[in-house]
């Protein structure tokens, strides 16, 4: 019997390919291209208004400055890819920090041991914060970690009352200060763990489910996904580099007291959206982060030069964060509008 | 006056890059119920937002009652009296019944703007029991099953006083029994003089309702006839453009030795002494209506709701199942309902998406390995036969019946000795679903154990060795396919089974 099936048609031996075609208009339309502009775009603008931004000294002074917070900066863009937030790194920062001074000077815990346990509490505020997100799945991360925001401030603030509390020992002051063959050591430990959770995010396993989530939280577990503990692992991450920042920045300014590291969350989160981190989950890479943290260092370093008084960089920097998040919005609104006229001119 | 209360001449709509709908005809009589049809993606759904207002048309013209419209949002269209009630239920659902029948056009008290809840209530309920319902307008929408908001979804198009209605897929989440109850509300709507557009991949459907058939094809008008003048085999070939085999393909390979034994197995709540066995190359149909437990009890195989009561026997062993990743990692796969929500990551590649389960495995101590991830995901799709160019193709941009044999081809990663598919043909057009039986046919035989979920009695029948038939959250029978017929499963599924569960 003649038989027309499906044979002929559906069940044609088809190849697909397997490899990926490079295509130069992809190539440039990356968002990070754009940042490398911006970038480039600030060091041109502060140049012409300032003499002084070009200078070797200043720039590496800049550097050492804005870059303790860009730590944080690679765990908040997985936990951003997550979907979720952590607000209360700064809290973090205070509360690692504070013990570790605390245990150095009243307790006579040596350094090296007060800097472990420095960077162990960070770790810990931070697996909490995992911990209850993935525990309680019906509080979102915003409210989760604003109450331990509130709460790991507070405890810092018991703990040292509102005081500082300083005399590190004379080699810690390398943390912040010392360099080496002439590069700030901050920012040859940037440097490392940069290439660290680059490697992380887009080169293992790990960093891959880390996106599958981002992107679709159901799917991802069903595929057999460990999501809540890849979850957790993430928020201890940022807390261990804000433990990290805490003891960069406790370097650099010689003590510390329980109101340092205010607002770098916002800070932090920030760069992760100039970044181009969508809050929505699931896109945006590492390196754009990384060069986010230098255009805001800079424009800060900038405008600082040129006596811009700091409420009104936080205004510019509100408005690069606004303009930077809504262009890619535009676009496609454009779009939208152009084959919506078109319909009426016919 | 015209002859038609809708009608639709040349319709063109492209999106950036596609042609959606291309010169397409359409003509609705008053008082009748008029089916459309086509595979996934013939432009169906883009058709019925152009009736609605959603999409405006770049070319052609509509007509109501011989008067041209163009609408520029759906509340023109609202106000014209077309509503439509969508595939997918676009309810709020921690909304009352009665909030979500009014939405958009609740009763208010002038000058003060005040809602009228009493009267709402009331007349939500006087539209619910014209309809033969005995929900509650107070209840929250959420708590209902899939067919209850599917009838709140119809009296809101009531409401509204549409006297052009649109329903597109209404029964694809229904049981028999369920679509039954849909007919008969269908029935009576167009007697009271509503004219119905009808969507549906079921043929059942079709011919119990529609007395005319549009088809549409890759976006083109095929053409329109009455229910009497076109045969099955026809339509079909209007529909796929090619003739089909519908009969079920046939079966090669053995039953072999046993690979799974379920005793007792229960979850408060949800399903209780859940007992039966599996064996190599076997398909294993489990069937009853929605909320029997069906989905419940296999979830419950693969770690994602812990069972309570119970145990599971896997090749001889005695095995405690927590989470899917230890599910997989004994051997068990499982093919979720909602592809979209819960098989896929749409928003990926298909390579991306057929590795996401085997990352362990295609992963060097945690690296990735491109160039075993993408022959892997090559092999893979191919051996399922995704139509796609490369494995860098978007899942999203795939077809229904391809984003499944992409999920199929995600469950080949892992080593696996029993796949559960929870309604693998659901929401797939009749190619595809073709496709789809031959996959689940080559799997069999080569010795995967098979548990097949599925609403559907002719697949159930034509494809299951044995179906196990569920009702409130027990397995009331076991019937071979030798003696399985459509009624022999209805009864099971349906009829108190008080003295079977003694028996």
């Amino acid at each position: 019997m003649e038989q027309r099936t499906l044979d002929q048609n559906e069940y044609v031996q088809r190849t697909l390919k397997n490899k990926q075609e490079f295509s130069l208009k992809k190539f440039f339309l990356q968002w990070e291209w754009l940042l490398i502009l911006v970038f480039l775009l600030v060091i041109v603008i502060n140049t012409s208004l300032s003499p002084y931004f070009l200078n070797a000294a200043g720039l590496r002074d800049a550097t050492m400055v804005f870059l303790d917070k860009g730590f944080i900066v690679f765990p908040m863009v997985m936990i951003m890819i997550l979907r979720d937030i952590d607000i209360s790194v700064g809290s973090t920062v205070a509360l690692s920090s504070v013990i570790m001074a605390t245990l150095y000077n009243t307790l006579n815990v040596p350094m090296g041991a007060a800097i472990v346990i420095c960077l162990l509490v960070g770790a810990l505020c931070g697996l909490i914060n995992g911990l209850l997100i993935v525990k309680f799945k019906e509080l979102s991360a915003v409210i989760v970690t604003l109450a331990t925001m509130i709460l790991y401030r507070g405890i810092a603030y018991v703990i040292l009352e509102d005081q500082a509390s300083g005399n590190f020992p004379e080699w810690f002051s390398f943390f912040g200060w010392g360099s080496v063959a002439g590069i700030p050591f901050i920012l040859i430990a940037f440097t490392i763990l940069a290439i660290v959770f680059t490697l992380l995010l887009h080169k293992t396993t790990f960093g891959r489910q880390v996106y599958a989530m981002g992107n679709n939280d159901t799917a991802s577990r069903f595929s057999g996904v460990r999501v809540d503990r890849i979850k957790v692992i993430v928020f201890t991450l940022a807390g261990l580099m804000a433990a990290i920042t805490a003891i960069f920045l406790a370097s650099r300014m010689g003590s510390t007291r329980p109101n340092v590291a205010m607002m770098y969350e916002l800070d932090v989160i920030a760069m992760v959206a100039l970044g181009g981190i969508s809050t929505a989950g699931g896109k945006g890479r590492m390196i754009g982060a990384i060069i986010a943290v230098f255009i805001i260092g800079y424009l800060q370093y900038g405008l600082g030069l040129i006596n811009i008084p700091s409420q009104t960089m936080l205004i510019i920097i509100g408005l690069l964060l606004l303009v930077s998040v809504a262009v890619p919005k535009m676009k496609w609104n454009w779009k939208f509008k152009k084959s919506g006229s078109k319909r009426k001119l016919e | 006056m015209s002859d038609y209360v809708l009608e639709l001449k040349g319709i063109t709509k492209e999106f950036p890059g596609v042609r959606a709908l291309d010169n397409v005809d359409f003509k609705l009589k008053p008082g009748q119920i008029h089916a459309l049809m086509g595979e996934n993606g013939a432009g169906k759904s883009t058709f019925i937002k152009v009736i609605t207002g959603v999409h405006a048309p770049n070319e052609g013209e509509m007509f109501l009652n011989g008067e041209r419209v163009e609408f520029s949002n759906p509340n023109d269209a609202q106000e014209k009296g077309i509503a439509a009630i969508y595939q997918h239920v676009t309810s709020y659902p921690d909304l009352s019944v009665t909030e979500n029948i009014f939405m958009g056009h609740e009763r208010i008290q002038k000058f003060t703007g005040r809602i009228l809840w009493k009267e709402m209530h009331e007349e939500a309920k006087k539209i619910l029991r014209s309809l033969g319902s005995s929900i509650d307008p107070k209840s929250e929408m959420g708590a209902l099953s899939v067919a209850q908001q599917q009838i709140v979804e119809i009296a809101k198009a009531i409401s509204t006083k549409a006297k052009i209605i649109i329903m597109d897929e209404p029964t694809a989440a229904l049981t028999s029994r369920e679509s039954e109850e849909l007919y008969k509300i269908t029935e009576n709507l167009r007697d009271q003089g509503a004219s119905i557009i009808f969507i549906s991949h079921r043929f059942e459907d079709m011919y119990r309702l529609a007395s005319q058939v549009t088809v549409l094809r890759d976006s083109k008008y095929i053409g329109s006839w009455g229910i009497e003048e076109i045969s099955n085999e026809d339509l079909i070939i209007a529909m796929v453009g090619r003739e089909i085999n519908q009969v079920f393909p046939e079966r090669k390979g053995e039953i072999g030795e046993k690979l799974l034994e379920v005793e007792g197995l229960g979850k408060a709540g949800y399903f209780a002494d859940v007992s039966f066995t599996l064996h190599k190359g076997e398909i294993l149909g489990l069937t009853g209506l929605v909320g029997a437990g069906r989905t419940e009890v296999c979830q419950s195989l693969f770690g994602i709701m812990p069972y309570d009561k119970g145990s599971i026997v896997l090749n001889g062993e005695k095995v405690k199942i927590q989470s899917p990743k230890e599910a997989i990692r004994l051997g068990i796969g499982y093919l979720p309902e909602d592809r979209q929500k819960q098989g896929l990551v749409l928003q990926w590649s298909i390579g991306r998406n057929i590795s996401l389960s085997a990352l362990s495995a295609i992963g060097n101590k945690g690296w990735l390995r491109d160039k075993k991830e993408f022959a892997i995901a090559k092999e893979l799709a191919e051996k399922v036969h995704v139509k796609a160019n490369s494995i860098f193709d978007l899942v999203s941009s795939l077809s229904g019946g391809n984003q499944q044999k992409v999920a199929v081809a995600k469950l080949l990663t892992a080593e696996l000795d029993i796949i559960i598919l929870d309604e693998p043909t659901k929401g797939v057009d009749v190619g595809a679903k073709s496709a789809i039986y031959e996959i689940i046919n080559e799997l069999a035989s080569q010795g995967y154990g098979i548990i097949m979920i599925s609403s559907e009695m002719p697949e159930v029948i034509g494809m299951s060795d044995r179906i196990a038939v569920m009702r409130a959250g027990r397995i009331v029978k076991i019937l071979n396919r030798a003696i399985a017929t459509q009624e022999a499963i209805l009864e099971a599924s349906m009829t108190d089974s008080t003295e079977k569960n003694a028996g």
